[in-house]
């Protein structure tokens, strides 16, 4: 583990992601910065400085070596200033010079544990060990330069020999601890035109990965626009072929560099075929890769000067670009823009509340009035969110000049739960509107939400949850909410929620405060403004009218709806014929691992949910061409696809299914599962009976109906599977987090979503036509699939046939998931990661999905009876279909 | 004393510190003959308040507080050298008496030391912050200005640790830590001292949380300052001064998480009162140590300002009772 420290600690293990290291601050790489120190602005230096800890810098690099200028003066000079301010001073400084007598100056200065750069056996061992043995009295960490006697190391087996030769002189003789040890075993440009260049890249990446493997502890760093040098004056190019670097180098193990973020393409937004010209070079795939993409090159930039003459819209303005930037999401200018806004005004803090707040009202008013949709407004938000950034160390230092947001609101999805699709869209949408958001995350305790709701004192609490324990989990925390006789409105939203349940089930547990459920995220906005404006009163009044309504109606419905007692509706079982049409012997019993790829499964997806997600209602691929939200859903659609693309070439997003098919037998309303060699009781599963009255000729259903009962001594079956398709979706996750990317977020959990669904399609048809074999000629398109035209049916616990979670407990025994393919359970009983899908296999031609409706008390006694437990143990999970 | 007999012990029991030098010395009212009679009578700035003088003018009043601290159960008392840098003497024009403040002052702990024969007992050099600091600038106006810099706080913290070898002291007690610049410096003067003298002493190094912040007076959280001095194999990292035993607890936590060596506290016997004195009991401050020591936080643990032979022997009686903490280094 490499620990440094500046005020505050910097620790990576090797869960750490890439460390960034800021580089603004060196006079070598930087013509603004030597200007500065030329001209002895320290002042202005400075804020180079923090602009870079604000950038997000995780270790300031800093470098005076300029002929010009005295080096050692300067680095004393910066870094005692650096010192003095704590903003900056909190993360580790690396001292860079070639200098020896500036790096001493330098480790003199810092009282944290810095990192030296560099030293290296240019000047042969002895000099090495005397620098490193200095360096190892002030305790810093050091990078070493694949550097020797005999010069630069340029290739992969130079490399490899100079830096083991200089780890093992610093840990044999030195005794200088191996993970205060960094590598930089030189990136050097590709696409000079040059034979021998051609390697460079692979050659640094095999060498880093040789470095990881073998020389325990190390780390390894780099200066990554190095590799890009051929290509100065075409940005673009450089940075995708940046991002592309640093994709494949921190892949075989570089864990720390020096890169600029506003020379970084992100690597899955590179066009494709610029990626595709880039990595040719970069992997040296073949010879002609420099010419093409040089040719390449060529038209890239001319369409990037193309574009500049279309872009009208640049000449208008201040305040007009950025509206226009902020409507259209477009971020490439928006810092230029924020900065020119910025000089005009007095205070930094009038750019938000001026022009940055006006177009963010002109995208909320499109919103509102359906002229723009959920997409378009989360990429707005990302606008946003970088205008924001750039102007907070400006308004910082205008101190005083604090932001007056309309609110803060808090949001979480509950205890147990992990879905957050909805509530990050909320977010962003309450962001957009000027809400200060404090997102807790997923499975939050409610203790947290209480104790932070407390100290931060926002001005409501928004709950979200997808599956139906988590509707207990709100019931729970209204109830503590009251406890704490906390007053701050309530927010109920989620999949599963509804105005009824809110109003029935968690209104009056939280008589202090407002309880409001809010239906989506369009929503969401006019909610809270109604809760915190003046007109709050008669908001909730009319709002607490119209849920004692629903209350009312709701007791009354209930009387009125008459359950059969147990023993009338088993009567009434739904009756199937099991022989040797009904029944289809297994081709194969027992458990079986399916691992698709994303492409096999990308023909199964059914789109319609998808669109769902980001508000855009109707039928999928009508709603392409509807006339009102056909534009908004293509550009979703096509970025969708794209994403899609990448998933399918990265190979990072895993796929991983279970299914098993066992020899089974009803028993009354229980399912029998039994060893296919012993004939043993694996696994027993209890299943609900409807209660409903049911007119003539319509039977009482439970899927026990649907397997042959022990008594006819018919042999029978059953499967079960689980799949995932979100493992590796944190690495995602991560990188559009670190870009403030929100849409790419939501975009990459909706579609891990929609491969769940389609592998789960995927894997039904697999088993039907192979595994159980029942339909070894079955052929059926996308569209039949999806409205079901096949026999046999796969009810999922926690859904309408089979509402109860704890199915999925007795799942993923028999399959031994979680050992199988890493995914596991909630303590209520959600799948993680979020993107699974389990449930059972019925393959009886008449089996059939259909809704349980309610239960009766004297159905759950039974339940808890036949599972052996009692009835408060098990009522939470039964709660929403209790009558 | 020979440091594995010093390793055993601290591998064994939670040692005990002793308590506040200048709180017994304020007992017996001394005025500025005390400090120079015999030796400084000629000197022309007033030396009253420049404790550690009295090493060399009253060392009977300091060998019967280093007593009185053995005799309450003490393993491990503290010279009286807090002030024994060239840089801190500056303020009395004595740099020239650095040496002997400190020779004498190991000289005459260790003497006491010796008398005690039931149990092991070490005497540890104590070397004080020195009133500069090498991270903050004392000029407002300029915050790149440095009153001292680290060469030269090299070079005074190695005439300190020169002379308290050979005075005869155990360990060396980098105490009162409130910028670890400081800090690194006198690290570096105790490797340039032991690489001239080829002998190496036990080094114990102890932080000053400033308030309930968590942070030095430099602004370093605790486990910045921890890794920030832990390039060197010390005997212990701790805590003192400025917080009361309650209130450095949490911080107590974030090193016995994560340091690789012994840990140490000796806090102050509560917060200053309206009057500036510190007035918790030993009972008091015992009851809230020994809190600690139920958690198992620490391997070192005495008392810094308002601490009395009184406080160290409550301590003693409660650290007898609970085992060390464990460590992996």
């Amino acid at each position: 583990m490499l620990k440094l420290a500046g005020l505050e600690a910097l620790v990576l293990n090797e869960q750490s992601n890439f460390v960034n290291i800021g580089e603004r601050t060196n006079v070598t790489g930087s013509r603004a910065f030597l200007r500065m120190i030329k001209e002895g602005d320290f002042e202005s230096a400075l804020a180079v400085a923090r602009e870079q800890v604000e950038g997000g810098a995780q270790i300031l690099d800093v470098n005076m070596d300029e002929g010009m200028i005295d080096g050692k003066a300067a680095m004393i000079r910066f870094l005692n200033l650096l010192a003095a301010e704590p903003d900056i001073a909190r993360i580790p400084i690396m001292i860079d010079s070639s200098k020896w007598e500036i790096i001493q100056a330098g480790l003199r200065c810092v009282q944290g544990k810095g990192v030296v750069n560099s030293i290296s056996l240019k000047e042969g061992e002895q000099v090495f060990i005397d620098q490193a043995r200095e360096i190892r009295r002030f305790g810093a960490a050091v990078i070493v330069m694949a550097f020797d006697e005999n010069g630069q190391a340029d290739s992969y087996e130079r490399r490899i020999e100079i830096c083991e030769r200089s780890y093992r002189i610093l840990v044999d003789q030195v005794g200088f601890p191996k993970d205060d040890i960094i590598f930089d075993p030189n990136i050097f440009p590709v696409g000079t035109g040059m034979e021998e260049h051609a390697n460079n890249a692979l050659d640094f990446f095999a060498a880093t990965q040789w470095i990881r493997e073998n020389l325990p502890g190390a780390h390894v760093s780099g200066g990554v626009s190095n590799v890009s040098f051929s290509f100065r004056g075409n940005n673009k190019v450089r940075e995708a072929m940046h991002a592309a670097f640093l994709y494949h180098a921190t892949a075989k193990g570089m864990d720390m560099g020096i890169v600029n973020p506003s020379m970084l393409e992100v690597y899955s937004e590179i066009e494709p075929e610029l990626l595709l010209h880039v990595e040719d070079v970069l992997l040296n795939r073949r010879a002609d890769a420099t010419e093409r993409l040089l040719e390449f090159a060529q038209t890239v930039k001319g369409e990037a000067k193309q574009q500049t003459a279309a872009l009208e819209w640049r000449q208008q303005s201040v305040e007009k670009r950025l509206a226009h930037a902020l409507i259209k999401g477009i971020v490439d200018y928006i810092e230029t823009d924020v900065e020119e806004a910025r000089k005009s005004v007095e205070r930094p803090i009038e750019v938000i509340e001026g022009p940055l707040m006006d177009g963010m009202n002109q995208v909320g008013d499109l919103f509102g009035s359906g002229q723009m949709f959920l997409p378009q407004v989360v990429k707005s938000a990302r606008v946003m969110k970088k205008a924001v950034a750039y102007l907070l160390p400006f308004i910082e230092a205008d101190k005083d000049g604090q932001q007056q947001a309309s609110g803060k609101i808090l949001l979480a999805t509950v205890k147990g739960d992990v879905h957050d699709i909805g509530k990050n869209i909320v977010g962003v949408v309450m962001a957009c509107n000027n809400y200060e958001i404090i997102d807790l995350g997923v499975m939050v305790q409610p203790q947290t939400i209480i104790q932070t709701a407390i100290e931060l004192n926002v001005d409501a609490i928004g709950l979200s949850g997808l599956i139906t324990p988590s509707l207990d989990e709100m019931v729970h925390l209204a109830k503590e909410m009251e406890r704490a006789g906390l007053q701050i409105p309530l927010l109920i939203g989620g999949a599963t929620t509804s105005k009824v349940h809110t109003a029935v089930k968690i209104e009056q547990h939280y008589p202090s405060g407002a309880v409001v459920h809010v239906l989506d995220a369009s929503r969401s906005v006019t909610v809270v403004e109604s809760l915190l404006g003046p007109k709050k009163e008669e908001f909730l009044s009319s709002l607490r009218a119209e849920y004692s309504k629903i209350r009312s109606h709701h007791a009354k419905h209930q009387a009125a709806k008459e359950l059969l007692t147990l023993e009338q509706a088993r009567a009434n079982r739904c009756q199937l014929i099991f022989d040797k049409q009904t029944i289809a012997q297994p081709k194969q019993l027992g458990v079986q691992l399916h691992t698709p790829r994303i492409d096999e499964l990308i023909p199964f997806i059914d789109w319609t949910p998808f669109f769902q997600t980001w508000d855009l209602h109707g039928k999928f691929p009508d709603l392409l061409q509807d006339p009102i939200v056909g534009q908004a859903a293509s550009k979703v659609y096509e970025d969708a696809l794209h994403m899609l693309q990448q998933l399918v070439k990265d190979k990072i997003l895993l796929c991983k299914g279970l299914s098993g098919i066992f020899p089974a037998n009803a028993s009354g309303d229980d399912i029998e599962l039994y060893d296919k060699h012993t004939g043993e009781i694996i696994h027993k599963q209890v299943t609900l009976r409807q209660q409903t009255k049911k007119v003539a000729g319509q039977p009482n259903i439970a899927l026990a109906d649907f397997i042959a009962p022990k008594e006819q001594q018919i042999q029978d079956y059953i499967g079960a599977f689980v799949v995932t398709t979100g493992l590796g979706i944190e690495h995602y996750l991560k990188e559009f987090e670190s870009q403030q990317d929100d849409y790419n977020a939501i975009m990459i959990k909706a579609i891990a979503d929609r491969l769940a669904e389609a592998f789960a399609e995927y894997l039904h048809r697999e088993v039907r036509i192979h595994s159980w074999g029942y339909a070894p000629n079955e052929s059926l398109e996308n569209q039949a699939l999806i409205a079901e035209k096949y026999r046999g049916i796969r009810p999922a616990p926690g859904y309408p046939a089979c509402p109860d979670h704890q199915e999925k407990i007795g799942i993923f025994k028999i399959l031994d998931v979680t050992s199988q393919i890493g995914v596991s359970l909630t303590e209520s009983l959600a799948m993680w990661p979020a993107a699974s899908v389990s449930g059972w296999y019925f393959a009886h031609p008449d089996a059939k999905y259909f809704g349980l409706g309610k239960i009766s008390a004297e159905q759950l006694q039974d339940i808890a009876a036949r599972k052996g437990t009692s009835v408060e143990a098990i009522e939470r999970w039964y709660s929403s279909v209790l009558i | 004393m020979t440091n594995s007999t010093l390793i055993k012990a601290i591998q064994q029991r939670i040692l005990v510190l002793d308590g506040a030098m200048g709180t017994m010395i304020q007992r017996h009212q001394l005025d500025e003959s005390d400090f120079r009679d015999g030796f400084f009578d000629n000197h022309t700035k007033p030396l009253k308040g420049n404790n550690d003088l009295l090493s060399i003018t009253r060392p009977q009043i300091i060998k019967d507080i280093h007593r009185a601290y053995l005799m309450a159960g003490a393993d491990i008392i503290e010279t009286n050298t807090f002030s024994g840098t060239t840089i801190a003497q500056a303020d009395y024009d004595l740099q020239d008496a650095v040496y002997q403040i400190n020779y004498q002052g190991a000289k005459i702990a260790k003497e006491v030391a010796n008398e005690f024969t039931d149990k092991p007992r070490f005497v540890a050099g104590s070397i004080g912050p020195t009133n500069r600091t090498a991270s903050i600038s004392p000029d407002v106006n300029d915050p790149g200005f440095r009153a001292i810099d680290f060469d030269s706080l090299v070079m005074a913290y190695s005439q300190q640790i020169g002379a308290l070898i050979d005075g005869g002291v155990d360990i060396l007690l980098i105490e009162t830590v409130f910028d670890t610049l400081n800090a690194k410096a006198a690290l570096y003067a105790c490797e340039v001292v032991f690489d001239q003298r080829k002998q190496k002493l036990p080094i114990m190094v102890s932080g000053t949380i400033t308030d309930q912040s968590g942070r030095t007076l430099t602004g370093q959280t605790t486990e910045a300052f921890l890794i920030s001095l832990s390039h060197m194999p010390l005997l212990s990292i701790g805590l003192n001064c400025a917080l009361g035993a309650s209130l450095m607890r949490p911080y107590l936590q974030v090193l016995n998480q994560k340091a690789p060596f012994a840990v140490s506290a000796h806090p102050n016997a509560g917060l200053p009162n309206e009057f500036g004195l510190y007035d918790e009991s030993p009972e008091q401050m015992a009851a809230q140590i020994e809190q600690f020591l139920q958690e198992g936080l620490v391997n070192v643990i005495g008392g810094c300002c308002g601490t009395t032979p009184e406080h160290i022997a409550a301590i003693a009686d409660v650290a007898a009772k609970y085992s060390p903490r464990k460590w992996n280094p």
